[in-house]
């Protein structure tokens, strides 16, 4: 079946037709979803797939299974050992990138259309008979327990994963998806099997395909692609729980400057305030050089070279993060002008100007985003892992449009909790 | 990674270096017209969707600072958001993101850039903006005090913080014996501390001018209209008479291989990293720039088939991580370099015995054809991939024209690498593997001695 429906970006501005995007939801005769944006103009195509379960699937003695088999897709498959599957893809010009987060197993791809075919089989030997060889397997756990020696030193790692501990405990949000020295060294061959079976199967599968195919095209190819994974995968992680009272943590770290992670509890995306939420987070802590923290620390007093707060949504958590450094010397003015400020916007909410130019600017980078066949895929199948409907694009400014100012007062008392705040420092603040 | 990377902007978004070997389309729509002032504007067209980038490069960069002046560039680039006779300081970003488009800029050593990404019937209040600082930048004692504290804390964050990057601050220092390269770009912490108005004002008025710089617009855009909007806000800008070509101090001839030693407690991974002072692309002469580049793809570009991962990490297993980079788009000599972090055991020393040993025996064996048929195939799909990103195309010229290269030049690079023969491959690898004109850096922890067996523990 294929349903075909126009989600034009045409709300804030008057864009042309070409501008629109036109997302069809393509369903294989195995039953495989994808939404296809089709674009003819550059002869190549790019496909998102993604897994839902990610590392959290891990069984905790194994921690690290998810990540370091992912890593492994891509060292051979069926008959080809790693180096001939490599000069496989590079002989065909397609590129494949094989990720592994907490929620998911991402598969990014893009691949001509002159040889569309051959990239396309040689992808589906990757994802259905990866080889797991056991030199592949002893190179790769090398490089990843090179990465977890440098994360040890690294002060940003450190107040992330310091921070996901203190919020999560022994919840897999509370432990380094790529697990520890101790668990990566004692992965096998089976678990990597295993984790194989248990990560990537059918009955969590999201694709997203923008570019140079058309849906007729692409509903037998779905098939040929993943029809041969598994029904289905290993159970999905229970609820997080929230553990981190407020406070300040601080890890005792040899640099001039120090790592601050903050944050509390954040919004389900599918809560109805979701939206209020996100235009405070802009107006707070967004990327953006007006954004109060970047305003207030950076641009009046110059204490940090960047600030920044995020609403982070997990599958089984809710977290409202913020993250900056500042010199030792000026870290506890900048964490004391942050928690003055937590408390303002959470007694005042924003000003009237303050909401119109956050909507002005949300609605109006919203169609700016959608340039690219890549740029497209990755947004649809991040829709598709959010649970959005597919018409999201069109009525997603319209929501952001609705929010009046009783709303972000109203959920401003309720996401800023400048009571909760804890602080995670890295490094050796001076007069806290 | 180390390597040639230009300073991020206001953000901390990293600003890579458009890869070498990412190319223009041959039979993209571009478009470009030099207005009477010397600005030359350069129109790229993709309709793909209603997106407008605006890029204004200066032909200037860290190595035109004057001397004790290290920084100066970048904090100047910083200072153009502080205001001008009729924007508020900070509201220049404030207005981008009131119509919601985004903004930044960054330098590097021979260029520095804005950009602004609108709705492309924005365009004409962008360009209004950036045509305004062009000429009438204020700047005010409380911004400038303010925003030499945020320099200080972005080299605090991005070098101070980083003994990778400390390393490769120390290497480049090294590598430069006369000329300004061999500064970093952030600037030196003593000098960027003293760094002052009269300076901010002195550089600013001394550069930023429009028969020193290139526009770029690339989106959904027309070149006839863009044309009109150039002439109307840029049109005006006088030109300064006292713009001449950058001629900057020369190196000598290099006679001694230097090395470099940094210890830190806070590094995880040691490794042996090696750079050679390298050839650049020259207008009209860009042959051994191509040969480099494909060099640098088959030594050390691909982590899984090129040559330094295939014998280091595949078959000796010496290393978990082995490449060869080159970036020629420079004005004066570029660097090639190598970097190898060795595997748990294997020292310093040893890892820097293997990355001699297998460049000596691609040296005597050449490149393996069907690796270079495969990057090949690889340099006219990235021709393709490229026109999906616009950014990148924008970027790709304002880079190219910014350093002296000529839109034949830019538009050719793709067929120079194609064109590259295995014998050029080889003349170019035995011209830049020459000791003396390398650096060594070890990246190692204070105790005990680099050599030592400790490593092994880890």
């Amino acid at each position: 079946m294929i349903r075909t429906f126009l989600a034009a970006c045409a709300i804030a501005f008057a864009l042309p037709a070409s501008a629109g995007l036109d997302i069809q939801e393509v369903t294989s005769p195995g039953g495989i979803t994808a939404w296809l944006v089709e674009d003819h103009n550059i002869p190549f195509t790019a496909l998102e797939i993604q897994f839902r379960g990610g590392t959290s699937i891990d069984n905790p003695d194994k921690r690290g299974a998810v990540n370091l088999m992912t890593a492994l897709i891509e060292e051979g498959a069926g008959a080809m050992d790693s180096l001939a599957f490599a000069e496989a893809r590079d002989a065909l010009a397609a590129e494949f990138a094989f990720d592994a987060n907490a929620d998911s197993v991402g598969v990014s791809a893009r691949f001509l259309t002159e040889n569309r075919d051959q990239a396309l089989a040689l992808l589906r030997e990757a994802l259905v008979n990866p080889r797991f060889d056991q030199d592949a397997i002893d190179r790769v756990r090398e490089q990843v327990l090179s990465i977890l020696r440098a994360d040890a030193k690294d002060p940003e790692a450190i107040a992330a994963n310091t921070f996901d501990r203190l919020a999560f405990g022994d919840h897999p949000y509370g432990s380094d998806g790529s697990g520890t020295a101790g668990t990566v060294a004692a992965l096998t061959r089976d678990d990597m099997l295993a984790a194989h079976q248990g990560a990537l199967a059918r009955d969590r599968i999201h694709v997203a395909v923008a570019g140079d195919i058309t849906a007729a095209e692409l509903g037998p190819l779905l098939d040929r692609l993943l029809g041969d994974l598994p029904a289905a995968g290993a159970p999905l992680p229970p609820r997080a729980d929230w553990l981190l009272p407020a406070g300040v943590t601080i890890v005792d770290f040899p640099s001039p400057q120090s790592t601050v992670r903050f944050g509390h509890v954040g919004i389900p995306r599918e809560d109805p305030d979701f939206f209020a939420a996100f235009i405070l987070n802009e107006a707070m802590g967004g990327g953006r050089f007006t954004a109060r923290l970047m305003t207030e620390i950076r641009e009046n007093r110059g204490l940090t070279y960047g600030i920044g707060s995020f609403l982070v949504g997990l599958d089984q958590a809710e977290m409202y993060l913020g993250q900056f450094s500042a010199s030792n010397d000026k870290v506890a003015e900048a964490i004391a002008v942050l928690r003055a400020e937590w408390s303002r916007i959470a007694t005042e909410g924003l000003t009237p100007e303050e909401l119109a130019a956050t909507q002005t600017f949300l609605t109006g980078a919203y169609p700016l985003r959608f340039n690219g066949n890549g740029a497209i895929a990755r947004i649809l199948v991040g829709m598709q892992l959010e649970g959005l409907p597919i018409d999201h694009p069109v009525t997603r400014n319209a929501r952001i449009e609705a929010v009046t100012l009783d709303d972000t007062r109203r959920v401003a008392r309720r996401l800023f909790q400048p009571e909760a705040l804890h602080f995670v420092i890295v490094g050796q603040p001076t007069g806290l | 990674m180390p390597g040639p990377i230009p300073l991020p902007g206001r953000t901390g978004a990293t600003a890579a270096l458009v890869l070498a070997l990412a190319l223009p389309a041959a039979a993209e729509p571009v478009t470009s017209f030099t207005l009477d002032n010397g600005l030359q504007v350069v129109v790229i067209e993709d309709h793909r969707a209603a997106v407008a980038i605006q890029m204004v490069w200066y032909r200037v960069g860290s190595a035109d600072e004057p001397p004790g002046r290290s920084g100066i560039a970048h904090f100047v680039e910083h200072l153009m958001f502080q205001g001008t006779d009729t924007v508020a300081p900070n509201e220049f970003s404030a207005i981008v993101e009131a119509q919601g488009g985004t903004d930044n800029a960054f330098v590097s050593w021979d260029f520095t850039a804005f950009f602004q990404r609108v709705a492309a019937d924005r365009l004409d209040l962008v360009m209004g903006l950036e045509a305004d600082r062009m000429h009438n930048l204020r700047l005010q004692e409380a911004e400038v005090a303010t925003e030499r504290q945020v320099i200080l804390e972005e080299r605090g964050q991005m070098v101070d913080g980083n003994p990778g990057a400390l390393l490769s601050e120390q290497m480049r220092a090294a590598q430069f014996q006369n000329h300004p390269y061999g500064l970093p770009i952030i600037g030196w912490r003593h000098e960027m501390e003293q760094l002052s108005l009269d300076d901010a004002r002195a550089f600013y008025e001394r550069f930023y001018a429009p028969n020193n710089a290139i526009l770029v617009i690339a989106g959904d855009v027309d070149p006839v209209a863009i044309r009109a909007l150039a002439e109307r806000h840029y049109g005006p800008i006088a030109p300064d008479p006292d713009i001449a070509p950058r001629m900057r101090p020369q190196e000598p001839p290099q006679l001694a291989e230097r090395r470099i030693t940094l210890a830190d407690a806070r590094v995880s991974e040691p490794y042996v990293l090696r750079t050679y002072l390298a050839p650049e692309r020259d207008p009209g002469n860009q042959q051994e720039a191509a040969a480099l580049t494909v060099l640098a793809e088959l030594l050390g570009g691909n982590s899984q088939t090129s040559v330094l991962p295939q014998a280091l990490q595949f078959e000796s297993r010496t290393a978990v991580h082995a490449a060869a980079f080159y970036n020629g788009t420079m004005i004066d000599d570029a660097t090639f370099g190598l970097i190898v972090v060795p595997a748990p055991g294997i020292s310093l020393a040893t890892a820097e015995a293997e990355m001699d040993r297998v460049i000596a025996a691609f040296l005597q064996a050449g490149p393996d054809p069907e690796a270079l048929a495969r990057i090949r195939t690889q340099v006219r799909a990235a021709e393709i991939y490229a026109r999906d990103d616009v950014t990148a195309r924008a970027r790709r010229y304002g880079e190219g024209l910014s350093i002296g290269l000529t839109l034949h030049d830019i538009q050719s690079w793709d067929e120079a690498l194609a064109a590259v023969t295995e014998a050029d491959i080889m003349a170019a690898a035995t011209r830049v593997f020459d000791r003396r004109n390398a650096v060594t850096g070890w990246l190692t922890r204070p105790e005990p001695a680099p050599d030592a067996p400790e490593e092994a523990t880890e």
